[in-house]
């Protein structure tokens, strides 16, 4: 019996990895695409790119990151904030993603301030 | 070719060819739209009348702060800046508490006394001084009489102090040395210095001139320092303290994209 369960989670790892490593794999081609037409300032699209690579893989740090860059460059605070968050959370030492955060930091806190007042 | 130019080739290739498979992220200039903090849609012309001001006597900062912001909201809004006398608005306050059943101060008539804001301006020696006057922000019908005489303006008005400050204390600042070896090394040396620049400390006051009402404040303070051996004058220190402030300024009348870079992760 004891056998049976042991092989079952072993065939369960030898599914799951590779689905995973295809969700990963995928996640990452729509974040390079993201990437190119970001650069070329087609943040529509990049959006869409960043926002399917974490639907792709909910735990990929640096989609995260990008689609907070996509909501900030097109004035989505909120969201911008929740992606970051999340990317920090996934990635907490990733030097790019702190420094990016940061810097978006001081804006939505200006912004926030002037929506106290 | 020799050996280790052979090998300098080959370990060039090598890096360019490997270089972009190992970016891991790339650099990218974003722009991050501001909203305009104040909706100027119903208005189209912008009056921008005179300042409570005082502090430092080089410097007529009242006059200065009405030129230099009439001149950046011609070029950088859409709204039609009003040309008319600036208005001392301590003489205007003193004027409604010397006669207080008479109709509020005609702005023009307080402009034209340059000898009353003279000596006005003495009485006034720190921002506090300021604070009795500022009860005219909320003079709705001084503003609205305006408001009447300019055809329903948005209104834009204040404080502005400039004073000059002065702040000694130990600086930290960079040395460069030579080590017993030649290599050149930079060190932090602490030192006590005499410092002396200028601070400002402007809260702009936007009024509706249809209902003389006040829409929205906003209050600034920055500052800069020189050693006490440089000779700054006052003026430039006002440009310069000032040129800190506009863009905040301009963005309560009209939306603002900030530049700024991002990286972007693989």
């Amino acid at each position: 019996m004891k056998t049976r369960i042991l092989g079952m989670c072993v065939l369960a790892v030898l599914v799951a990895v590779p689905a995973y490593a295809d969700r990963r794999s995928e996640a990452k081609d729509q974040v390079k695409f993201g990437i190119s037409v970001a650069e070329k300032n087609l943040w529509t699209e990049a959006t869409a790119r960043f926002e399917k690579a974490i639907e792709l893989d909910p735990t990929y740090a640096a989609g995260w990151n990008n689609l907070g860059i996509a909501y900030e460059q097109s004035g989505k605070f909120d969201d911008a904030r929740k992606a970051y968050d999340k990317a920090i959370k996934l990635d907490p030492n990733n030097m790019q993603i702190r420094q990016n955060y940061d810097l978006f930091r001081e804006i939505y806190d200006r912004t926030q301030r002037r929506r106290d007042r | 070719m020799t050996a280790r130019s052979a090998a300098a080739i080959a370990s060039l290739t090598l890096a360019l060819a490997v270089s972009p498979a190992c970016i891991s992220f790339y650099e990218i200039g974003i722009e991050t739209p501001i909203q305009a903090k104040l909706d100027t849609s119903p208005f189209q012309r912008v009056l921008v009348l005179g300042f409570l001001s005082g502090g430092s006597k080089d410097v007529d900062v009242n006059s200065e702060t009405v030129r230099l912001l009439r001149s950046q909201l011609r070029t950088k809004s859409s709204l039609k800046v009003i040309d008319s006398d600036v208005v001392s608005l301590v003489d205007v306050v003193d004027k409604m508490k010397g006669n207080v059943a008479a109709q509020p101060a005609a702005p023009t008539a307080a402009a034209a006394d340059p000898e009353a804001k003279d000596a006005k301006s003495a009485d006034v020696r720190s921002e506090k001084d300021l604070q009795p006057y500022e009860q005219i922000f909320a003079d709705v019908a001084y503003w609205k009489k305006l408001g009447e005489e300019y055809q329903n303006p948005l209104i834009v008005t204040g404080v502005v102090y400039f004073s000059d400050i002065n702040k000694s204390g130990i600086v930290e600042r960079p040395r460069e040395v030579i080590d017993a070896m030649g290599r050149r090394q930079v060190v932090s040396e602490r030192q006590w210095m005499d410092r002396k620049g200028f601070a400002i400390a402007p809260k702009f006051v936007f009024i509706d001139g249809r209902t003389g009402t006040q829409l929205y404040t906003d209050s600034y303070r920055e500052e800069t320092l020189y050693s006490a051996s440089q000779n700054t004058p006052p003026l430039s220190s006002y440009f310069e303290l000032m040129d800190r402030l506009i863009p905040g300024f301009l963005n309560t009348l009209s939306s603002q994209k900030i530049k700024s870079t991002r990286f972007l992760l693989k």
